[in-house]
């Protein structure tokens, strides 16, 4: 018995979906208004919506104050860098957990997710002394590093997810065509798995660009990504929202683009398997 | 022959590169205006020092706090000048962290104002240079007084803040008559309570280490802090700090504001203050019969850490950065009241820089401010608005919360008491401060 749905109801919907999507996006449109305000209209209270004296000059001295470029080309090498090295460990880890899953399995897949659970300053010294001694301090490299291990129990949960989804007997009619395992996972099960691992690799990039814990205390001024650039303009002693909102809108301004244009294949692999 | 003149001019090459071979030094700051404005100002530096390239890491001050504390006491060497407060230097000089500063005739070390000198040295030894000084004040809307029939005295007392905040209060004008930190943190609400416990003659430890929460002085000032705020202050104080009750103040919300010296360039600037011309300045408040203001002293200084490898170069960088002549080099590009404030006596007598409306006032907050007597009974510790502690960051925010949570009104404030003497007894008998 499918209810019937009215026109009335489907427009309540929508509207609802739209003040909700309205109410989410909120923080972000106002922090890009406030960009293009002095800082005096800033904190106006109450504060001016859309009619307010629009100015640039935020942009203007924050591009004159840092190197905005080095700071994104930063941003892009660390979070691609972490993801396409914890994706090429976690498809096979992912692979033999799904498809030839040992006694231990179930339990190594918690362990693996319990490493999120401490929180990251209860190893903030130690680390920070391995990265000294190894000279990784202030480095992309060591940064990379970091990411890969931070963000790699959630690759190989989602992927772990995704194969689950794909039935082993097509991996097996496989292996008696004589597909070896290189070809097994290459040719037969990545494909398949195109959606899940293009959203892990969509959902991991955005987490490894917006990571603030450690990308702020592993730098200084050489591997400093984005989040250092925002940090570098708050300040709890003198008011410079306006030049925050800003810098905040620079920085998020590629990872919202790349959103944007692959909010498809990203809510595809989101709901990968959802609905059988 | 040939070959050999060749050789040597390689080799004078070689000592020429050598002596050129630029050195660059890294320099951790905070994000304000004075350390902002520096930064525009490198060309001057770079024409005395072409070998010299300097890097900038500005942070919020306390991630700032946070990564150059690491820094140096893993000895890590990221930074070779660090933005600190008169809050670490002492700490840090104990520990052997930073490099003693020895700077030579011309920097004149004798003009550094006495008290900020004193808050920046251990042992009689300068460890960090000031970049500012600052301390605080009442801020105040002279209209605002003057429509309420008052006059500000230049030394008020409690009390007559008390009548003003009463006077000046319009709620339905939405017009409050005074605006105080109330975010907790060991630098928010606790920078202004405990100097302004200064004032009623309390202390935070006696010379046993013993937390005295549970004194008459510091009932007298969290009543005085809460019935003030809580009857005169602006809805949601408990979550105010400097910035948000700088923008009420520059909106006309506030009818006077006591906090740091610094914020006094701020609101008289026309160009975001909407009550620019209105403003008056008096020294922080004092109680009736007792000679402690509630002021604070507090200096961002530059220090060079003890894990640099570019000591010397880091020197002259400080050496520059904190001199009469970069005054002068700020003066003359930005004007006398663009100058950091607050560090050199020299400055004060300047007849230019006496023009500046808040510069007096400043100059008399400062030198009120003792980090070395800070209270009226002894005390085994040093700092004004703090305890120069290790432990202090901790235990002030833990009492900063329960002070946050009395003006937020979820706790009374004898509660607020009894628990800040509760838990700063227990963290100072576990940090074995107490015997």
């Amino acid at each position: 018995m499918a209810r019937r749905v009215t026109t009335r109801r489907r427009l309540i919907v929508t509207a609802i979906a739209w003040v909700i999507a309205f109410l989410i996006f909120f923080p972000i449109l106002y922090t890009v208004l406030t960009s293009f305000k002095t800082e005096g209209e800033a904190v106006s209270v109450p504060p001016h919506f859309l009619f307010f004296h629009w100015t640039l000059e935020n942009y203007i001295e924050v591009n004159a104050r840092s190197d905005y470029f080095l700071h994104f080309w930063n941003s892009v090498v660390i979070s691609v860098g972490s993801t396409v090295i914890g994706l090429a460990i976690a498809i096979p880890a992912a692979w033999s957990m799904a498809f030839v899953p040992g006694k231990q399995t179930k339990n190594v897949l918690m362990w693996m997710l319990s490493t999120k659970m401490l929180p990251p300053v209860g190893v903030l010294i130690p680390i920070y002394l391995l990265f000294r001694d190894f000279g990784l301090l202030d480095t992309r490299t060591g940064l990379v590093i970091i990411l890969t291990l931070i963000d790699l129990p959630i690759i190989i949960w989602m992927l772990y997810t995704y194969f689950k989804e794909i039935p082993g007997e097509i991996l097996e009619a496989a292996r008696m065509d004589g597909a070896g395992l290189r070809d097994e996972i290459l040719y037969v099960l990545t494909p398949m798995a195109v959606p899940g691992i293009a959203s892990t690799l969509l959902l991991n990039i955005i987490l490894a660009w917006n990571e603030a814990f450690w990308t702020l205390n592993l730098t200084a001024a050489n591997a400093a990504p984005l989040t250092a650039f925002i940090a570098s303009y708050s300040s709890p002693e003198g008011l410079f929202y306006a030049k925050l909102s800003a810098a905040s809108t620079m920085a998020i301004a590629p990872i919202v683009i790349l959103g944007w244009f692959s909010q498809k294949q990203l809510v595809r692999g989101l709901t990968f398997g959802a609905v059988k | 022959m040939t070959v050999r003149a060749l050789m040597g001019a390689c080799a004078l090459g070689l000592i020429a590169g050598g002596a050129m071979a630029e050195t660059t030094i890294t320099v951790a700051t905070v994000n304000n205006g004075d350390m902002i404005r520096m930064q525009g100002m490198m060309g001057d530096f770079y024409k005395l020092h072409p070998d010299i390239k300097v890097k900038w890491v500005t942070m919020e001050e306390n991630v700032l706090r946070q990564k150059v504390t690491t820094d140096v006491a893993t000895k890590a060497g990221q930074y070779d000048v660090m933005t600190i407060g008169t809050y670490e230097v002492p700490i840090w000089a104990k520990q052997g962290w930073l490099v003693p500063l020895k700077f030579p005739a011309s920097y004149d070390v004798n003009d550094l104002l006495p008290a900020i000198r004193k808050g920046l040295s251990y042992k009689g030894t300068l460890y960090a240079a000031p970049f500012y000084g600052e301390s605080s004040m009442v801020m105040y809307r002279t209209d605002l007084m003057k429509k309420a029939g008052l006059t500000m005295p230049e030394k008020p007392t409690w009390a007559f803040i008390k009548k003003a905040a009463k006077a000046m209060t319009d709620k339905k004008d939405g017009i409050y008559g005074i605006c105080l930190r109330g975010k907790a943190g060991w630098g928010e609400n606790i920078a202004l309570i405990t100097a302004m416990s200064n004032s009623f003659g309390a202390r935070w430890f006696n010379e046993k280490w013993q937390p005295q929460f549970d004194t008459k002085p510091w009932k007298e000032t969290l009543d005085t802090y809460l019935d003030l705020m809580k009857n005169y202050g602006p809805p949601g104080a408990s979550s105010n700090g400097f910035n948000e009750n700088l923008a009420l103040f520059q909106q006309g919300k506030c009818g006077m504001w006591i906090d740091a010296t610094v914020a006094a360039s701020f609101v008289t600037n026309p160009k975001d203050s909407k009550v620019a011309k209105d403003v008056g300045f008096a020294m922080a408040p004092h109680k009736q019969g007792i000679d402690k203001d509630a002021n604070w002293l507090w200096s961002w200084a530059l220090a060079i850490p003890a894990g640099t490898k570019q000591a010397k170069a880091a020197e002259t960088f400080v050496e520059w950065a904190t001199s009469k002549q970069y005054t002068e080099l700020v003066a003359k590009k930005d004007g006398w009241a663009n100058v950091p404030p607050g560090t050199r006596t020299s400055l004060y007598k300047n007849p230019d820089y006496a023009k500046v409306p808040f510069a007096a006032m400043t100059l008399k907050s400062i030198e009120k401010a003792d980090p070395e007597h800070p209270t009226v009974k002894p005390v085994p510790y040093v700092g004004v608005q703090f305890v120069a502690i290790p432990e202090f960051q901790g235990l002030g925010t833990a009492v900063g919360q329960q002070f946050s949570a009395a003006l937020a009104g979820r706790e009374t404030g004898a509660q607020a008491l009894k628990n800040a003497q509760a838990l700063t007894t227990r963290e100072m008998s576990k940090a074995g401060y107490i015997k």
